[in-house]
């Protein structure tokens, strides 16, 4: 066996990333890489928007976390060229921050990833906000995948009574397909995390 | 194995009481053990025109005619995983406040002025050595709201996506000899042993005469898909 480094430890993220990080969105001068929309024009997929918001232990809206998404495209494959930038085609990696509309409500656009080896469609999702000293890591599966979420080898791993913290809600509507997903820190319905 | 476990344990806990707000934002229950196969999830790759020309140097990428005022540093320093082999092409990307101590965030509210030469961001990716090096000017400390006369030592923000889902660091470096390190919760909750691990060495031989000082930082990265035997 190799020798084993320490790894650097985590530190919070802070309030005040969003001119580095999530620059356009919040109205900085400087460019973001990426955004919201996690898919181009002319990807073949369905178009979803996945909506939400993140609640502290008091039940308040948090307004100054960072949300991360990454995920498969509509055949199951992450994407593995280079991203160059935002409008890239599918790049299935987004970011937002929860600091622009004023209940801490966060959106994503992209196309519902698709069923993949034995695993239901999900998102990965990766949270940062002050207050915590990790990033903490979840994910998003969607309501109307009831048969192959029962199927899911890591949902089968949470206990049964928070499996419904990682389901978004399919939101009927016109046009676009909208889930809602909002993340609970702490409290009866406490978003279930996974240690990485 | 296990001991092995704890004695590179250098991560903080998801609540540290002295730092408030992890009270009501950090999980009651206990994270979820999951199979490697996502620990090793590939993240994605950025390409170099994600990267701007000015984008390692802060102290011109938001220059409006003039520059910056502080004190000029260079800042470089290796990403490896946890064997000590390179990062190639992970993306860092940084934050800090200017020499005042002063964010140009919105909603910060500390009375120190602002520098219309300085944003304070920047982002880079490393080379195939896993390298990395910006210029920038060293950040002033502030305070802040967690308790009476409460101060940040000096910090830089750091965010590094690596290859693989836990690869995915967000962390702060700091500077030797800082004396507010004594009394920052945020610091203080990162186990004693590991606490040097977040501070940049002085680098007299990297200074540059006559124009910037030189910190040293490295990164090592977590990384589970690698079980090298030697
Ligand atoms: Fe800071």
């Amino acid at each position: 066996m190799m020798e084993q480094l320490k790894t650097t430890p985590s530190q919070t993220v802070g309030p005040f990333f969003a001119y580095s990080l999530t620059a356009e969105q919040y109205g900085y001068g400087y460019n973001s890489i990426v955004n919201d929309v996690l898919t181009g024009d002319g990807i073949e997929g369905r178009m979803i928007c996945i909506k939400g918001q993140v609640f502290d232990g008091a039940g308040s809206a948090i307004t100054d976390a960072m949300i991360e998404l990454w995920h498969a495209d509509n055949f199951g494959q992450y994407r593995e060229t280079c991203i160059n930038g935002k409008n890239d085609g599918f790049m299935g990696f987004g970011r937002v921050g929860t600091g622009t509309n004023s209940n801490g409500e966060f959106s994503f656009t992209t196309i519902k990833p698709k069923f993949s080896d034995n695993r239901a469609p999900h998102i990965n999702v990766i949270l940062f906000m002050r207050g915590s000293l990790h990033g903490l890591y979840t994910r998003i599966y969607f309501s109307d995948d009831e048969k192959a979420n029962t199927d899911d080898e890591l949902l089968n791993n949470v206990p049964a009574e928070r499996r419904h913290t990682l389901i978004a809600q399919k939101n009927k509507s016109d046009g676009i397909a909208t889930y809602l997903f909002d993340i609970h820190m702490q409290g009866e319905n406490e978003t279930a995390f996974f240690e990485l | 194995m296990e001991t092995e476990e704890k004695i590179f344990d250098t991560q903080p806990p998801y609540l540290y009481p002295e730092y408030k707000s992890t009270i009501l934002r950090s999980p009651t229950k206990p994270l979820i053990l999951t199979k490697s196969f996502i620990k090793d999830l590939s993240m994605p790759v950025f390409g170099e025109s994600c990267i701007g020309e000015f984008d390692n140097d802060l102290t011109k990428n938001a220059a409006k005619g003039g520059q910056p005022i502080g004190e000029r540093i260079k800042v470089s320093g290796k990403v490896m995983d946890k064997y000590g082999r390179p990062v190639p092409n992970a993306l860092i990307e940084i934050w800090q406040a200017n020499s005042a101590g002063r964010y140009i965030h919105k909603l910060e509210i500390h009375d120190a002025p602002l520098d219309l030469n300085f944003l304070g961001a920047g982002r880079m990716l490393t080379d195939k050595e896993g390298h990395y090096m910006f210029y920038t000017i060293k950040p002033g400390a502030y305070p802040w709201g967690n308790h009476y006369n409460a101060w940040r030592p000096n910090h830089i923000h750091f965010s590094v996506i690596g290859h693989q889902l836990d690869q995915r660091l967000v962390t702060q470096m700091y500077f030797p000899g800082d004396p507010l390190f004594d009394y920052d919760p945020i610091f203080q909750a990162v186990p004693k042993h590991a606490r040097e691990l977040l501070i940049a060495r002085f680098r007299m031989d990297w200074t540059e005469a006559e124009f910037a000082l030189a910190y040293e930082f490295n990164i090592v990265l977590n990384g589970s898909k690698q079980t090298p035997f030697e």
